[in-house]
């Protein structure tokens, strides 16, 4: 492996001056999961690494009244052991106790499984569905973008090289909110989605009625897919079996799989009809009330 | 045109209960200080990228992959391997529940089980066959078929368990 320096940056300044000293020869590290093994692996050369968990701002997990504010640089062990977290933000929980194991939990941001924009991110989806932005800091200060503008391209984001992620705000969910998210994977744990389908709706007083509805789809296209039309189906309607599968139908049409190793497109489109179902009855069972979410070890498959 | 090497990390660490200092190369993984380093090779080597779990190691308390983790970032952090398990002159019934079940053949994935399986039972010494498999998702095994070293690990359970619940049955949390 090429020789890098280690920097432990412990201000957001200090981050973005050493990513400006070496432009794109520099990355920021938070778990290391993704860039220590693309490193390893030859993907490509770095002349340093700012390691951002010193950063205050970036390993700070905050619920507050306006909503959650996961630092760039929090592990996912640290959202899914939050008892208060885990209650009123089921989909991304969903998301941080299925990536990798618990080794990989350990260490492992949500942030860097953003900036890192595969297609298959797990935790992409929810933060979508979840109406998450994200707050970018370099020399010119700070901006705020929306998850989902965020990924332009497989491995691409709109974050400049001099730029780090600091922190995601997560708004705090309505009344009757309830999302989920789920992966298809050949194994039970410890895979790289198939497909994954994020869903979160919100229901009237009645419980009778989808007021609103957000889905989004991972590894059906070079970057995250919004099912805006699928979502828009189901709005005003009953959240009925019917009106899922139907929605399910139109998912399937706004995803734009290709055909690789790990699946085909018809099989992929056929996982997002079935898994759009699926993670909808869920959404819906916790805005009704229903089951938490959590890190139970049952693999969803 | 070459460049002046880049200065060596000097960090400083508790390991396996004593203070180290050693010097690494600043793009050296734990995995490689452990090895190459400290002379410490009970932690094993599988696939240098986070998928097999035989470098697994507790770091402040946490099970990692040491060969996902820089040298430089275990400055001021707690680290125990495989070599700080057992007690002086025995073995930590993990251990010995392994050997009891023949839970291991060739021995690479070995340290990281143990390893990852201490954590758990540190954190739930009541852990069903469910819960035991999804804890060990991250350590692979070319050997055993994993089901030896979910009976070792279940056995470990018992032994371990306080005198009180050794008579009867013991139940397993269902979830
Ligand atoms: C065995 C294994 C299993 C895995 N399983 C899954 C899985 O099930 N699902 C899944 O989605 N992923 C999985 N991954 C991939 C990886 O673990 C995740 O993408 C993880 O969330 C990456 O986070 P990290 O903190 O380790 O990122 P890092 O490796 O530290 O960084 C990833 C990228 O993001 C950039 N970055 C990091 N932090 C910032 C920041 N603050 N600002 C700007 N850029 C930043 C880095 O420069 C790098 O390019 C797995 C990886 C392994 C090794
Ligand atoms: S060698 Fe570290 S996970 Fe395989
Ligand atoms: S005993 Fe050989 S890999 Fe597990």
């Amino acid at each position: 492996m090429h020789p890098f320096r280690y920097v432990a940056a412990g201000s957001i300044d200090e981050a973005v001056a050493v990513l400006r000293e070496h432009g794109a020869r520099a990355r920021p590290l938070a778990g290391g999961t993704d860039i220590l093994a693309q490193l390893r692996a030859g993907r490509f050369e770095l002349d340093a690494l700012v390691d951002v968990k010193g950063v205050p701002e970036a390993s700070a997990l905050r619920l507050g009244r306006d909503g959650l504010d996961i630092g760039a640089a929090v592990p996912c062990y640290r959202i899914y052991e939050d008892p208060d977290v885990s209650a009123a933000y089921p989909g991304i929980v969903d998301a941080a106790s299925l990536i990798g194991g618990i080794q990989i939990q350990s260490r492992a941001t949500i942030g860097g499984n953003l900036c890192n924009a595969a297609p298959s991110a797990d935790s992409i989806g929810p933060l979508i569905v979840h109406a998450a932005a994200v707050t970018l800091a370099g020399p010119a200060g700070t901006r705020t973008v929306p998850v989902d503008s965020f990924c332009t391209a497989p491995g691409r984001t709109v974050l400049g090289e001099d730029e780090l992620a600091v922190s995601i705000h997560v708004p705090r969910p309505p009344a009757r909110f309830g999302a989920a998210y789920e992966r298809f994977i050949p194994r039970n744990e410890m895979d790289i989605a198939v497909v994954g389908v994020a869903c979160a709706v919100v229901l009237d007083r009645s419980g009778e009625r989808i007021e609103s509805a957000r889905i989004a789809l991972a590894s059906v296209g070079p970057t995250p897919i919004v099912a805006a039309k699928a979502a828009a189906s189901l709005v005003g309607g009953p959240p009925s079996a019917d009106a899922f599968r139907a929605a399910g139908e139109v998912a399937a049409d706004e995803a734009s799989p290709i055909d690789d190793m790990r699946g085909t497109i018809g099989h992929r489109r056929d996982l997002v009809r079935v898994l759009t179902r699926r993670t909808l009855e869920r959404a819906v069972q916790r805005a009704s009330g229903g089951t938490a979410s959590g890190n139970t070890g049952r693999g969803t498959r | 045109m070459t460049q002046a090497p880049l200065p060596k990390a000097h960090v400083r660490c508790q390991l396996n209960g004593q203070p180290v200092e050693f010097l690494a190369d600043q793009h050296m993984s734990l995995l490689e200080v452990l090895r190459e380093v400290l002379d410490l090779t009970g932690t094993k080597e599988g696939c240098n990228d986070g998928n097999c779990g035989a470098c697994t190691v507790s770091m402040d308390g946490r099970i990692v992959d040491s060969c996902l983790v820089l040298a430089p970032e275990v400055d001021g952090r707690t680290i125990e391997t495989i070599e700080g398990m057992a007690p002086p002159g025995g073995l930590h019934p993990l251990q010995r529940s392994f050997l009891e079940e023949a839970a291991l053949q060739c021995g690479i994935c070995t340290p990281g089980f143990l390893i990852s399986a201490k954590a758990l039972l540190e954190r739930e010494p009541d852990a069903d066959e469910h819960r035991i498999r999804h804890w060990l998702a991250g350590n692979l095994c070319r050997c055993t078929g994993y089901d030896k070293i979910v009976r070792a690990v279940l056995r470990a359970e018992t032994a371990m368990a306080p005198k009180a619940a050794a008579g009867r049955t013991r139940r397993k949390k269902s979830a």
